[in-house]
């Protein structure tokens, strides 16, 4: 289970947050790269990390906080073991990707941004991925899939489900 | 690093070619769709049949016919009118290409190089890519990479640079369209110790990805660009900022850097000329405001991405504080050829005061989506019906989504009109930064209306009250519209709000959130009213 800063002295993690913060020599205008970091290393930013950072680049708590809660890419909260991101800009828009959303939201029974009870997947939307020319487009676990339907994303989704510990 | 030097660099890149160089596009949306294992086949087959001597596969940057992908091109050398285009080329058909180049005849899907969709560009931008390595800095260098930057240094006084610049009639590609050489004239002219250049790479407008594909494509030409800005305008230090949407253009530019600075083209003392610049990536974080300068400064100090009012305007007081030169990808990307070429050859290109080409990314209901790259004043009736080949399955394309959601849906009865900055703006639209998404009968107009704002609302800082609430409120009425449960008075409402939004809101987001309503309400009137009054 992945949880943020229980013991700070052993956790490896913080050794490598530690370095880049250092790396950045403890510029407070490097925040977004350490908070970029943070989250590759932890997964999420939990609020006893955001401490952390804040006594690190002595920066205030609430900026941090408000610069974490401020742009998307960065999650308060743990995600799943897979993450499915449909995007819905305008061309997969145009090629009905709100189909794709709906029908992936009723197969795992969230909402886009939610994680299911056991953690297994997390759904996502995206603004624009920039795959325009092979719209409809979606992220799973990483990979760009263009040209997608409902079903060829359901059928991938409902794979994790089965595969997983569920 | 001497002329000499560079130039050999060059003829030796293109003297060790291969007589046949299969390339392979590895942009990201042809490795989507495992364009990787096409290569990696690709050279295994070569491999297995000992042609290593003659035959090269490269992987290169956006062919820009994304819709085809995963795109190889087989290009010959001794003949180039043979070169061929293979279209949704899967990994298991990498033997039968090789077959192929033999002559032997094969059941590939071949492309027509021919086509409108090729035949009406004209790549200045987009020159290099699909046809280098960007991952690879000596293919740059064969490509003329470099010289101008070169030719700058030790031949030009940066006031020169910036007269050629404004003589060219170069605008702002970022979508305002401001002029570039009026810019970097305003930056020049200040006196401080520390003047700063930034690259916006934070594309954030659903449905383009032109800027991807360049950084994707031909990264060494958007640091070039940058560092003749720099020395046009007196400033050693310069920041891309890109969106972290775009793993892989992070990567090559990353990659870019580190061979440019290898070769002393970044770094001290460039070409043994008393100029140093440096280039560092920042990297964006979801935030669709940051693509607006202001705000973009302030995610580079590390804070909240919030923008300030203008003036003072980056060029007085930006980065720190300090004069900031900020322009888009796509127009740093311009400025090498300009410089190799001349600000003459440029200003002929184009129309009235919009010169040169624009790339548009093009997507939605549309045959051919992709990258095209134009010159100005090129009608929209050519880029949708000739180039893009119209509505796929015998659709009617009804509008054109031009700009994002700062800009505006134009009706096909406006197709004849030539695209440049002025005429876009004329029709309630604007150029933006170079998505057109094509949408035919089935698409329902007030619904598109719903969504820019919705995008809008989710993406307004909060800081001004107009575009904060205002957004919310314009939602409201649109979803209500939409659900045929508006009134007329809600109609006059929505007008009434949606001129207040664009005339109070602080930054560019808010002041433009309304335009997807204002052209949706001025073109397609009657699908608003018949929501309105069949209720």
């Amino acid at each position: 289970m992945r949880t943020a800063v229980s013991s700070p002295a052993g956790d490896k993690r913080l050794k490598i947050l530690d370095a880049t913060i250092k790396r950045h020599q403890y510029q407070q205008d490097a925040l977004i790269e350490i908070l970029h970091r943070a989250s590759e290393l932890f997964g999420y930013l939990e609020a006893d990390l955001l401490l952390y950072i804040s006594h690190s680049l002595k920066l205030p708590p609430s900026q941090v906080y408000g610069v974490a809660t401020f742009y998307h890419l960065f999650s308060l909260a743990p995600k799943g073991v897979h993450n499915c991101v449909v995007c819905t800009g305008t061309a997969c828009y145009v090629k009905n990707s709100q189909a794709i959303l709906t029908q992936v939201e009723k197969l795992t029974q969230i909402h886009a941004g939610e994680t299911t009870i056991d953690g297994q997947i997390s759904l996502m939307t995206a603004r624009c991925l920039g795959a325009c020319g092979v719209a409809p487009a979606v992220v799973l676990d990483g990979m760009v899939l263009g040209n997608q339907t409902p079903e060829s994303v359901c059928e991938k989704v409902g794979a994790w489900w089965h595969n997983g510990t569920k | 690093m001497e002329l000499n030097e560079l130039l050999e660099i060059a003829e030796k890149e293109l003297s060790e070619r291969k007589s046949l160089e299969i390339r392979c596009c590895t942009a990201a949306a042809c490795l989507s769709s495992d364009s990787q294992a096409v290569k990696d086949n690709l050279e295994a087959v070569i491999k297995a049949e000992n042609l290593q001597d003659t035959v090269q596969v490269t992987g290169v940057g956006c062919m820009r016919l994304c819709c085809q992908g995963p795109l190889v091109q087989v290009e010959n050398w001794a003949n180039p009118v043979e070169s061929k285009l293979y279209e949704k080329v899967t990994p298991e058909k990498a033997a039968e290409i090789i077959r192929g180049l033999n002559g032997e005849v094969t059941n590939l899907q071949a492309g027509d190089l021919n086509q409108p969709f090729f035949s009406r560009q004209l790549p200045i931008v987009l020159e290099n890519s699909g046809k280098i390595d960007p991952e690879r800095i000596q293919a740059y260098i064969g490509a003329k990479g470099y010289q101008a930057l070169y030719q700058v240094l030790r031949e030009m006084k940066p006031t020169e640079v910036v007269e050629t610049i404004t003589k060219s009639g170069l605008r702002g590609r970022g979508g305002a369209g401001y002029p570039t050489g009026l810019k970097w004239g305003t930056v020049a002219k200040s006196h401080t110790e520390k003047k700063f250049v930034i690259c916006n790479a934070d594309e954030g407008d659903p449905g383009a990805f032109m800027d991807r594909s360049v950084l994707e494509s031909d990264p060494h030409r958007v640091l070039e660009g940058m560092a003749i800005a720099a020395y046009a305008i007196g400033a050693n230090q310069g920041y891309i900022y890109v969106r972290a949407e775009y793993p892989l253009a992070i990567k090559r530019l990353e990659i870019a850097i580190r061979q440019a600075q290898h070769l002393g083209f970044l770094g001290s003392q460039i070409f043994d000329s008393p100029f140093d610049f440096k280039v560092e990536i920042r990297i964006g974080a979801g935030a669709y405001v940051c693509g607006e300068e202001t705000a973009l400064m302030a995610s580079i100090e590390g804070k909240r991405g919030v923008p300030h009012p203008r003036p003072p305007y980056p060029a007085e007081s930006g980065l720190w504080g300090y004069p900031t030169l900020i322009n888009n990808v796509e127009t740093f990307a311009n400025i090498a050829p300009i410089i190799r070429k001349g600000a003459e050859w440029f200003a002929s290109i184009g129309i009235n005061k919009s010169k040169g080409t624009k790339v548009f990314a093009l997507a939605g209901k549309i045959r051919n989506t992709g990258l095209i790259e134009v010159p100005m004043g090129t009608s929209l009736q050519e880029i949708v019906e000739d180039m893009g080949g119209g509505v796929p399955d015998g659709g009617i394309a009804k509008a054109v989504q031009t700009g994002g959601p700062s800009g505006g849906c134009i009706p096909a009865s406006a197709f004849a009109t030539p695209v440049d900055y002025e005429s876009l703006t004329a029709l309630g639209s604007m150029m933006g930064s170079g998505g057109m998404i094509v949408m035919d009968q089935t698409t329902n107009m007030v619904d598109v209306a719903r969504f820019f704002m919705e995008f809008c609302m989710d993406e307004s800082c909060g800081k001004c009250i107009p575009c904060r609430v205002g957004t919310v409120q314009l939602y409201g009425l649109l979803t209500k519209i939409g659900k045929g449960e508006g009134s007329l008075a809600d109609l006059d409402l929505l007008e009434e709000l949606s001129d207040m939004v664009k005339n109070t809101s602080l930054c560019g987001l808010g002041q433009s959130a309304p335009n997807p309503v204002f052209s949706t309400l001025r073109y397609f009137r009657d699908e608003y009213l018949q929501l309105v009054i069949d209720h």
